[in-house]
């Protein structure tokens, strides 16, 4: 399904696939457009199932000319069936896309693939991002791993973890004194003026937006090539929400999969909700907040895809939800205790908002739901930090006894 | 009140080649309006029919983006900064 253009999708106007992000009549976003398949739904399967154990299997939907030789591999992360998460909210089938089993444990690995790819066909020599954390982690990697120069852009105050795991990979770190938004307003000047650096999430963001595709592509694989009937999947720019669904429809629109596309369910935190204050007063203008959370990663104020992601929620009979920062501990904790996978803050967010659609009754006793947990909690520990009581005892068993015996 | 009006490169070609302009007005919207006299074919690509902003413009004063402040409102002194960005990016 080779790419034939980037077209607007405000007005339609198309361009060349080109490093550019932006409509020159109305400034709305650019989308890359792709000839239909010359494959049948049949062929188009045979020849993912004999691509490789990565993102790279479903080459035939991603703008790229060619695949990368080589690259960090990356996608097909596990599809956990979550039972016991289930049980404790009321659900009948819950399945967990893991996205923490990416080389640099986030979803932003498979946009930073394809954006990356992308830019060195285009012939640039350097790579760089607005980052809120994860996409600062993945940048720097696959620039390591390619040996391209990165400069990776981030609010100052961001999590340790998240600059330091950046920075051990080489790339140059600019902490800008300001939030996410300061960060995306700056790189974007800067990407007007340095003319052979790729912004992943800038000058090259329609092809980047691209990979959040391959999230959907392997959900409906790993579910035996059928649809979830509802997803919960978290809300910054609002990019992976809209592109998941694209991708559902990608593959329904080649015959892969039959149905319709899912309840799209987002989720933000209530001191970034942008999406969900604008889906709750029934309009698709998100009115720009300053972020107070502590699901940083999600801290986009104004968020690019905002009213793209309204639409579609409300499209498909899902929602936008918010969560306040108590319920997002209480996420990522209950998601720990009943699927062993520790999420940071973003993935809080998601399973707090799974946990409110449950208590809702939005989600039927029979709905399959797809949760998308899309970064590691490794990288945002100090959130856990005092959620759980360590037992500090002498190396005696009678210290032993004395600390924990009653219970135990 | 003269204003400095910093245009990303999208707009750049409208505007003869030029990074930034000078336009007079008290507030944001005189300024564009200065801005649209001096380079007609800016207006239809910032403003709407509704002559407010395109959803996908963002302006800022100073730095600051100016939906967080009176909007096309918004008051400007002599020498301030007015930065016209596209919204689509990030994420």
């Amino acid at each position: 399904m080779p790419a034939q253009a980037l077209k607007c999708k405000e007005c339609s106007t198309t361009y060349p696939l080109e490093a550019r992000y932006v409509c020159e009549r109305c400034f709305g976003p650019l989308e890359v457009a792709y000839r239909a398949p010359a494959s049948s739904g049949d062929e188009l399967r045979r020849r993912i199932q004999a691509g490789p154990d990565t993102l790279w299997r479903y080459a035939d939907f991603l703008p790229l000319e060619r695949v990368p030789r080589a690259s960090l591999p990356t996608g097909l992360t596990p599809l956990v069936r979550a039972d016991r998460l289930a049980e404790r909210l009321g659900l009948g089938e819950v399945w967990i896309k893991n996205e923490t089993a990416n080389p640099t444990h986030s979803f932003k690995d498979r946009v930073v693939s394809v954006a990356l790819a992308r830019a060195i066909e285009l012939g640039f020599d350097t790579v760089a991002c607005a980052s809120t954390g994860n996409l600062a982690g993945a940048v720097a990697a696959h620039a390591a791993y390619a040996g391209l120069p990165a400069y990776v852009f981030v609010p100052a105050d961001l999590e340790p973890e998240k600059i330091l795991s950046a920075g051990a990979y080489g790339a140059q770190i600019v902490g800008v004194r300001g939030n996410y938004d300061a960060v995306n307003r700056l790189c974007t000047e800067v990407s007007g003026e340095r003319e052979s650096w790729a912004f992943v999430n800038v000058n090259v963001r329609p092809y980047y937006a691209e990979g959040s595709k391959t999230l959907a592509y392997e959900t409906a694989e790993q579910l035996g090539w059928e649809l979830p009937d509802r997803v919960v999947a978290p809300i910054a720019s609002g990019s992976l929400f809209t592109k998941v669904a694209r991708g559902f429809q990608d593959f329904l629109d080649a015959g892969l999969i039959r149905g319709a596309i899912p309840a799209m369910h987002g989720a933000q935190a209530e001191g970034c909700s942008p999406v969900a204050q604008a889906f709750a007063a029934g309009t698709d203008v998100c009115r720009p907040v300053k972020p107070d959370t502590i699901a940083k990663s999600l801290a986009i104020g104004n968020p690019a895809d905002g009213p793209y992601a309204v639409d579609l929620a409300r499209r498909t009979g899902g929602s936008v939800d918010a969560v306040s920062d108590d319920e997002i501990r209480a996420g990522i904790r209950l998601l720990a205790e009943t699927t062993g996978i520790f999420t940071e803050t973003a993935g809080g967010v998601t399973t707090a908002v799974l946990a409110k659609l449950a208590e809702r009754g939005e989600i039927g006793a029979d709905d399959r739901v797809v949760a998308y947990i899309t970064g590691d909690g490794l990288k945002t520990l100090d959130c856990v930090r005092g959620t759980f009581e360590v037992a500090d005892i002498e190396p005696r068993l009678e210290a032993f006894e004395a600390a924990l015996g009653a219970v135990v | 009140m003269a204003v400095t009006v910093k245009l990303p490169t999208q707009l750049r070609e409208a505007a003869g080649g030029a990074a930034e302009a000078r336009a007079d007005g008290t507030t944001v919207g005189e300024v564009l309006e200065g801005l649209y006299s001096q380079h007609g074919e800016l207006r239809d690509r910032i403003a709407g029919d509704d002559g407010e902003l395109r959803r996908f413009v963002n302006v800022y004063v100073k730095g600051e983006d100016i939906r967080f402040l009176d909007g096309l409102e918004t008051p400007v002194a002599d020498g301030d900064e007015v930065t016209i960005l596209p919204a689509v990016a990030g994420g």
